[in-house]
């Protein structure tokens, strides 16, 4: 139950660092941003320009207090103001929000799957064909930004090859639907910003796992499954794997910052209208409210993940229960 | 002897190293017999527990077999083909490891690691496991309800209580043991081993103890073994070794303990260190140790000569090239006894 | 007649300048660690001395429009006729300085906070930490691009400023942690016995063996440091007035080189950058090796007859 409660803490105190950061950042900076954004605003409704100076403390004499509160409230409700082309940012959020879940979510589990198996193989044959030619594949995946691997594999088979889409979710003429057709057109725009993901997520995964194997691979309690007459799978996973992947799985949800800031990478170079291209669009735009709302997305999704890997940590690792 | 349960003849153990081959075990040959309780002692790095996992077919690389049979049930562990091994695991024979933290995954319940056992030899349902575990459990005096604990949630010696338990599953005919006390204190290795030896009469297996602590296996044990550098240097029954040892090593192993009601006497331990088995001595590897060396130690390796109920590998005791001492010692030892466990 | 014995000795207690010459020696025997050196060294040999290489302006526009790669321009020209290979050439400099400064920055704050934390415990450990945890699970690329948003038009003073805030939390993580492994160690005690003062004992013996790991995190920092800012500068972060690697990127990508064909220039600069970052984590993966012994190479070598 302290367990529990430690990791909570923990999720509600990086969240609200998170906003207060928002909140403190355009009043201490230099510069003028927030006038700049509000310059955009000349001769629009005074209710959005309102909620923008609430938002940034420019032109009210509340007492710094009670601005943070509202701002607080105004978070915790979903109201982020208006994007500067004045549509609510919650609806441009609820936009894009499908298509980088779609893509980050699957791409991810599927990199787990594979780093999980492709470095158990590698521990098991330790020193073998299969163990040394992972290393220097490993090495280059894990190194090369990801925005280089994005664009080599642009060039490759987009451009070069022609196999697949350059840009965007689907092909812009066509009508989302349900049909058979638009589910094919919309996964053949979605393999190479997938494979990139899971290129770059997999690989640091490969490594970590094979790492663990190696170390759990030669504990006794392996040696006793042996004694014991276990099948090789058996051993491999319920010895082996689980205690080479149960301490890992919090920093596996870590690395998702690192994901999900490689995604917008991704989004931007191949033009996939997820939350990541929204940021990008954010930026040249000098949208202040959709960045914040963004940067709050992106820290939210983070510590959901890695309080689900705690938990599930401690679901199935009987240790961390008592720590 | 009648059929013997287990037959090592001319076992050897190698790791394969950089620098060359580093002979573990050198040509390790006995015998046990059935519920027989053998003891093999020896000082760190003689090569006992390479032994121990060689005859269990648990080495991993670099170690490996390099010569020689283990027979255990007429069959040759060896050559065994891999499936007939592993079916002949646990249930022919087990082992206990040192240390039970260690040997016991840390993330599966007690009961689960019994049940992976049970299930990996055959069916079993759920019921089967859970009555099995509780009895085994029962067996080694632990309240069966700590079937559902994990490792950490016991005490020590009630852990390596849970291996004891665990390898007595399939009511095997041999159960080895690798240094199972070492990690307890003093009392616990005493009641531990009590229950170990009454288990043993209960139940009529043999058990197989590698250990470094003669003085608390000399109580339990049939036999003794006394390994020095990979070799066997001596074999005999427990008492006789312990009392008369033969061999120098072991002379100034069982010499080096002070007793508690005889005459003060000065310590006499062994001088110098264990050797490279890189680049073991020439001729007896004891010899550069020796208190009793002779002219031809260095240059003739001994072969284990039977004297009496003993065997060991030392030239003092061999026909027409030892010591008349060693020759009147051989005369004056009673024949070997055949050995027989009364269960 | 003393044999050589078999079991090993204990280790006399490391001290500062042996354990650096060790350091040397490994370094200079490790295959990645004179890759990793040999490739870092070109690239900083590049960065003192552009105009060796390319003689050109890196801002003159005064070439063909987008044109591919030719024998008079080596990588093509961008689309308002500047050449490719000069700007890639002369923007290594910036590049490498954002770089240096950055992961010497973020490692002298992951010291600080890491072996602070370790040392004083208590309260000041619990805060430390979770102000370094909460940094660690922040994303830092959204954050990068907050910070950069706010500080626009501040150059790259601004990039290193964000950089150095978001790069910081992992190292310091690990210092703490092995500061705290450090505490218990007995040459320590013996320190401590011996009437040491606190401070010199943190000097002389616990921050040359934490050297390893201290340049350890500097690597692994510059890593980060070498995509993460690139990445900044393609999204289009960056200050536009400096010709950096990332800048280049971000032009490529806006003029679609690579669907007009031009992909020297889309793809010379993201090359540049894995190089660097490349040669950074092949002296990180050396160090890891030489620090821990673990992780070599499988080499059949278990010399000791186990017991």
């Amino acid at each position: 139950m302290r367990f529990v409660a430690r990791r909570i803490g923990l999720f509600v105190i990086t969240l609200w660092a998170a906003l207060t950061l928002n909140f403190v950042l355009p009043r201490v900076m230099p510069g003028d941003e927030a006038t700049a954004v509000l310059s955009h605003f000349r001769g629009v409704n005074p209710a959005a320009l309102h909620a923008l100076q609430v938002e940034f403390g420019a032109g009210t004499n509340q007492p710094i207090l009670s601005q943070y509160l509202d701002y607080l409230g105004n978070c915790l409700t979903l109201q982020f103001g208006l994007t500067a082309s004045r549509t609510p940012v919650s609806t441009v959020i609820l936009q894009g929000l499908p298509w980088t879940l779609g893509l980050v979510g699957i791409t991810t589990v599927i990199a787990f799957i594979l780093g999980t198996v492709v470095g158990m193989i590698g521990a098991w044959r330790r020193g073998g064909i299969f163990d040394s030619l992972l290393s220097p594949f490993l090495f280059i995946l894990t190194t090369f930004p990801v925005f280089f691997i994005a664009l080599v594999l642009l060039f490759t088979f987009a451009v070069a090859l022609g196999w697949f889409p350059i840009s965007g979710a689907y092909t812009l003429a066509t009508r989302p639907s349900l049909t058979l057709a638009f589910v094919g057109d919309v996964l053949a725009h979605a393999v190479l910003p997938g494979l990139t993901l899971v290129i770059t997520t997999a690989g640091t995964w490969i490594y970590t796992m094979r790492n663990n194997m190696v170390g759990s691979l030669s504990a006794d309690y392996v040696r006793m499954a042996r004694a014991k007459g276990l099948p090789t799978w058996r051993i491999l996973l319920n010895y082996a794997g689980r205690n080479a992947i149960l301490p890992n799985l919090t920093g596996f949800a870590m690395q998702l910052g690192f994901v999900l800031g490689g995604s917008i990478l991704v989004e931007y170079t191949f033009g996939y209208p997820g939350l990541g291209y929204l940021f990008y669009t954010g930026t040249t735009n000098h949208d202040l409210p959709l960045q914040q709302a963004l940067f709050l997305f992106y820290t939210l999704a983070v510590l959901v993940c890695v309080l689900l890997a705690d938990f599930v940590t401690a679901w199935l690792d009987p240790r961390t229960r008592e720590a | 002897m009648a059929e013997p349960l287990l037959e090592v003849r001319d076992l050897s153990v190698a790791y394969r190293t950089d620098a060359g081959d580093v002979v573990a075990v050198d040509r390790v040959s006995f015998e046990m017999a059935r519920g027989e309780f053998l003891a093999v002692v020896g000082e760190s790095g003689c090569g006992k527990s390479t032994l121990l996992y060689a005859i269990t077919q648990l080495l991993s690389p670099p170690a490996e077999i390099a010569g020689g049979e283990v027979r255990f049930g007429g069959r040759n562990l060896v050559t065994l083909d891999g499936e007939e091994l592993r079916r002949l695991r646990w249930r022919g024979y087990s082992i206990v490891m040192q240390s039970a933290m260690n040997a016991l995954n840390p993330t599966l319940s007690v009961e689960a690691q019994f049940g992976d056992a049970m299930r990996a030899h055959g069916p079993a349902g759920d019921e089967e496991v859970r009555a099995r575990s509780e009895a085994v459990l029962k067996l080694v005096g632990i309240d069966p309800v700590h079937r559902r604990s994990y490792p950490h949630q016991l005490s020590g010696g009630m852990r390596q209580r849970a291996m004891i338990a665990m390898a007595l599953l399939f009511d095997p005919d041999l159960v080895v043991m690798d240094e199972p006390t070492s990690a307890l204190d003093v009392v616990a290795q005493r009641s531990l081993m009590r229950q170990i030896k009454d288990l043993q009469e209960r139940l009529g297996f043999a058990v197989l103890f590698v250990t470094h602590d003669m003085s608390l296996v000399s109580h339990y044990s049939d036999r003794l073994l006394v390994m020095y550098a990979g070799q066997v240097a001596e074999i005999a029954p427990t008492r006789v070794c312990f009392d008369t040892p033969l061999h120098p090593y072991s002379q100034g192993l069982f010499g080096g303990f002070p007793s508690i009601h005889g005459p003060r006497l000065p310590l006499v331990g062994i001088p110098g260190s264990p050797p490279d088995l890189l680049t073991p001595p020439s001729g007896c590897r004891f010899h550069p140790r020796c208190a009793q060396v002779m002219a031809h130690c260095p240059v003739v390796s001994p072969d284990l000569i039977t004297v009496g109920d003993t065997e060991v590998r030392c030239l003092l005791y061999a026909p027409n090239q030892g010591r008349p001492e060693g020759a009147a010692i051989a005369a004056a030892r009673p024949a070997a006894a055949p050995v027989e466990v009364v269960t | 007649m003393a044999v050589p014995a078999v079991t090993a000795e204990a280790l006399p207690a490391p001290t500062a300048a042996g354990a650096t010459r060790r350091l040397w020696t490994s370094i200079l025997r490790n295959r990645k660690a004179t890759a990793g050196l040999v490739l870092l060294g070109l690239i900083v040999f590049v960065a003192a001395f552009p105009a060796l290489i390319a003689p050109g302006d890196p801002h003159a526009a005064i070439y063909g429009q987008q044109e591919g790669p030719s024998a008079a321009h080596l990588l093509g020209t961008t689309q308002v006729g500047e050449d490719v290979f000069t700007q890639l050439i002369w923007g290594t400099r910036v590049t490498l300085i954002i770089t240096v400064v950055v992961g010497l920055l973020a490692t002298v704050i992951a010291v600080a906070i890491g072996v602070t934390a370790a040392y004083i415990g208590g309260a000041a450990d619990q805060a430390l930490s979770l102000f370094t945890d909460v940094f660690l699970i922040i994303p830092s690329l959204p954050l990068l691009i907050i910070l950069s948003a706010y500080l626009q038009g501040s150059g790259t003073v601004a990039i290193i400023f964000a950089l150095t805030v978001t790069g910081w939390a992992f190292g310091a993580r690990q210092l703490r942690a092995q500061g705290l492994a450090m505490r218990t160690l007995e040459f320590l005690e013996a320190a401590r016995a011996r009437g040491e003062r606190q401070t010199w004992i943190v000097a002389m013996e616990i921050l040359p063996n934490m050297l390893s790991l201290i340049v350890a995190s500097f690597l692994g920092s510059a890593v980060y440091t070498v995509a993460a800012a690139a990445g900044l500068q393609y999204l289009g972060l960056g200050n536009s007035g400096d010709i950096t690697w990332g800048t280049m990127l971000h032009f490529a990508q806006q003029n679609a080189a690579i669907e007009s064909g031009n992909i020297a220039w889309a793809l010379a600069p993201g090359a540049a950058v894995a190089l660097l970052g490349t040669s950074f984590a092949l002296l990180n993966y050396a160090f890891d090796e030489i620090t821990n012994p673990a992780l070599r190479a499988v080499r059949k070598r278990r010399g000791r007859a186990a017991a």
